[in-house]
């Protein structure tokens, strides 16, 4: 892509979509690859020592329960899980920047965002362990459940952000925005369009970010889009932006903006995070089927932690003392929660009827009685009775 | 006690009227449902008082309406969605069927659902393809979902307020060839629980099962048969999930013959269901099987057809006769 392409009237070809966000202006980066800091005009961006390591330590311990969730479901212990790796700055930068009445709408591979609000790691390995089919209170962490059918959520988010329109506390301390996470496959997906459709002419506040992987299983983003997808939110009527997905600090000043001018009630926007998906879709995946190692080469050179330990490095702000001790408290917490998991009983026979209906229901009454003591007869013929 | 007579349209207006006077967490959602009051003015008037944040003209997205509506619920709110006709809910079945009805269990009973989705249903108003169908047992299908049909002023009147006060999801169907009857209604609040079938005719011959528009039609069957001195007990069942087996049970322990009447195709339909219940719990009473009147299986044909695909009082009378000769 030229740069007079991206500035100028909407170019044409797949290319486009997915491009090359290095030579495009399109694209929001506070943090090169290198791990060299360059100002934004509209996103300026001033952390503390503290805060980067704290973001540096967030991006390697997601990481490391991610590989080790990976090993896990290697070893049988897991059904299944779909890997964040690659995703670790999208998902820690947008996480950072959600205040603590924002609400979460997740897919199913928000495992850093999860980690940002706080959830149990162990829930969500419950969930790929099989012993629930989700399992939390979304009003606990405003982190709503992990959501499996493709782009369903996004209206379940805008739905949420009209509810906080009505409850009238936009602009007040007590705003809240909703924050609905989804990949480039979901795109084409009806529900995330009248979604976009919906938030917009609402003006709910809503940030729609979208984590743009490159690739929906084997499909790559020209099965998609003909355009970049940011800039699909002007169809409806809402601004859109690509930011670089593996800067962390992008990530964070892009949405936090975003965030704050949904609060104050200038509706929805679209955040384009621009990265790759370094890992299979799922563990049943097999990614040499369909793309090249010469493509995961070179987005490996982009990787979103080994840029903060350049940053950190480069400024002084953090020695190997400091890197050492992060790498042993992500190996404690993979250890840790390796045990937890391991340690997780199955649920009794008699959870499948809990908590179908809020009310008493006879039919499930009914069925449950009757598994009962079908269950039952089997004990009384074990003891001989 | 309070009673009117209203159309069961009316009816079903004051029920949506209480419901947003007595919560303001009430919202009534849909397309055309402000201003124009709903293509069958069910709405009628509710924008004007309660305004359009409360009830919302949506863009014209069924999917989008009850995806929303779900948001807005986990928000607190009572979202009452109206589906304009019966054919057009299946672009939100992904959203009913896959989110709403399962979103309680997946998140072990943290949270309530409590939305209610109005479909008007059925044929017999003269309509163009996907104005007349009757999708109820795909939701009835569905663990998570409360199915119920009303099939009178009275009843439209308590049921839709019974169903926005319930914490479940609630399909509510609405026999639309019925929303011009009138019958007086009670405003009493001291209604049926939602779940409880009613017994609307007592007689001792053949128990007669329906619900919805074929309600009606039973009970001018019902009369019908007495010229021949044949006694039909009518039972509307205006809960289909849960069902009220109870009452179903008691009456057809009593007659020994049984008819199931509905709009749906009869394969594979609700009353597959009913026939399949009552031939294990009755088996001993029963003077004859179970027999189904419905549509055929075939697509809702053209209107100028519609009178012989519809179940009518003779064809309710001839199974009737066909269970009292078997």
């Amino acid at each position: 892509m030229t740069i007079d392409s991206a500035r100028g009237a909407p170019s044409t070809g797949a290319d486009d979509a997915s491009g090359t966000p290095e030579a495009s202006p399109e694209l929001i980066q506070l943090l090169t690859p290198e791990g060299e800091r360059v100002e934004h005009p509209d996103y300026p961006l001033d952390l503390t020592p503290d805060e980067v390591r704290g973001l540096y330590r967030d991006l390697v311990m997601v990481r490391r329960f991610d590989m080790e969730a990976v090993a896990l479901t290697r070893q049988g212990e897991l059904g299944l899980w779909a890997s964040l790796l690659g995703q670790e700055a999208a998902q820690i930068g947008s996480g950072r920047a959600l205040g603590e009445r924002d609400m979460v709408f997740p897919t199913y591979r928000e495992h850093g965002v999860a980690w940002t609000r706080g959830l149990d790691p162990l829930k969500v390995l419950a969930m790929f362990r099989g012993l629930s089919n989700c399992g939390w209170d979304p009003a606990e962490h405003n982190f709503h459940l992990y959501t499996v059918v493709i782009g369903s959520q996004t209206l379940h988010a805008t739905g949420y952000a009209m509810g906080v329109q009505r409850d009238g506390v936009l602009g007040t301390d007590k705003a809240a925005a909703t924050i609905a996470y989804f990949g480039d496959g979901a795109t084409s997906q009806g529900d995330v369009n009248e979604s976009f459709v919906f938030a917009s002419v609402f003006n709910a506040p809503i940030v729609f970010f979208c984590q743009n992987n490159q690739w929906a299983i084997s499909e790559p983003l020209e099965k998609q889009s003909r355009i970049p997808l940011y800039r699909r939110a002007q169809g409806f009527g809402f601004p859109g932006l690509r930011v670089d997905g593996n800067d962390v600090f992008a990530c964070l000043a892009v949405t936090r903006k975003a965030l704050e001018a949904a609060r104050s009630g200038q509706g929805p926007m679209l955040i384009e995070a621009f990265t790759y998906r370094m890992g299979a879709h799922t563990t049943t995946d097999d990614p040499t089927r369909y793309r090249l190692e010469a493509e995961l080469e070179a987005w490996k050179l982009k990787d979103p932690i080994e840029r903060v330990k350049a940053y950190l490095v480069r400024n002084d702000l953090a020695d190997t003392e400091f890197f050492d001790e992060i790498d042993a408290e992500a190996k404690q917490y993979a250890a840790d929660l390796r045990r937890r998991c391991l340690e997780l009983p199955d649920p009794e026979p008699m959870a499948i009827f809990q908590d179908i209906y809020a009310e008493p229901h006879a039919l499930i009454s009914e069925e449950q009685a009757q598994f009962a003591a079908y269950l039952e007869s089997f004990e009384t013929e074990g003891s001989g009775s | 006690m309070s009673t009117d007579v209203l159309t069961l349209g009316k009816a079903l207006n004051e029920g949506l009227r209480r419901a947003l006077e007595d919560d303001p967490k009430v919202l009534v959602m849909g397309e055309d449902v402000g201003k124009l009051g709903g293509v069958f003015r069910v709405t009628d008037g509710l924008q004007k008082d309660f305004g359009e944040d409360r009830v919302i003209d949506t863009p014209l997205a069924e999917s989008g309406i009850v995806g929303t509506a779900i948001g807005l619920a986990l928000r607190g709110y009572r979202p009452i969605v109206e589906i304009q006709f019966d054919g057009f809910v299946f672009p939100a079945a992904d959203q009913i069927i896959t989110q709403l009805a399962k979103m309680r269990l997946r998140s072990q009973g943290a949270i309530k659902l409590p939305v209610v989705i109005r479909i008007p249903c059925g044929g017999g108003i003269g309509a163009v393809e996907h104005h007349s169908e009757s999708p109820e047992v795909y939701f009835t299908h569905t663990a998570g979902l409360r199915v119920v049909a009303c099939s009178n002023p009275a009843d439209a009147y308590a049921m839709i307020q019974q169903s926005v006060r319930c914490d479940d999801p609630v399909i509510f169907f609405e026999p639309k060839r019925r929303y011009w009857d009138k019958a007086p209604v009670d405003r009493s609040g001291e209604w049926l629980p939602l779940d409880r079938a009613r017994v609307v005719n007592p007689g001792s011959d053949v128990t007669v099962l329906a619900y919805g528009p074929m309600v009606k039609t039973c009970l001018e069957a019902a009369s019908a048969a007495l010229e021949e001195d044949r006694s039909l007990e009518v039972i509307d069942l205006r809960s289909l999930n849960p069902l009220d087996i109870d009452t179903v049970l008691e009456s057809v322990r009593r007659t020994g013959r049984c008819v199931v009447v509905h709009e749906a195709p009869v394969f594979s339909g609700y009353g597959a269901e009913l026939a399949a219940r009552i031939s294990e719990k009755c088996f001993y009473h029963l003077e004859a099987p179970v027999l189904r009147v419905g549509g055929f299986s075939t697509p809702y044909p053209a209107n100028r057809l519609e009178e012989h695909y519809l179940p009518d009082l003779d064809r309710v009378l001839d199974a009737v006769d066909r269970v009292m000769e078997w």
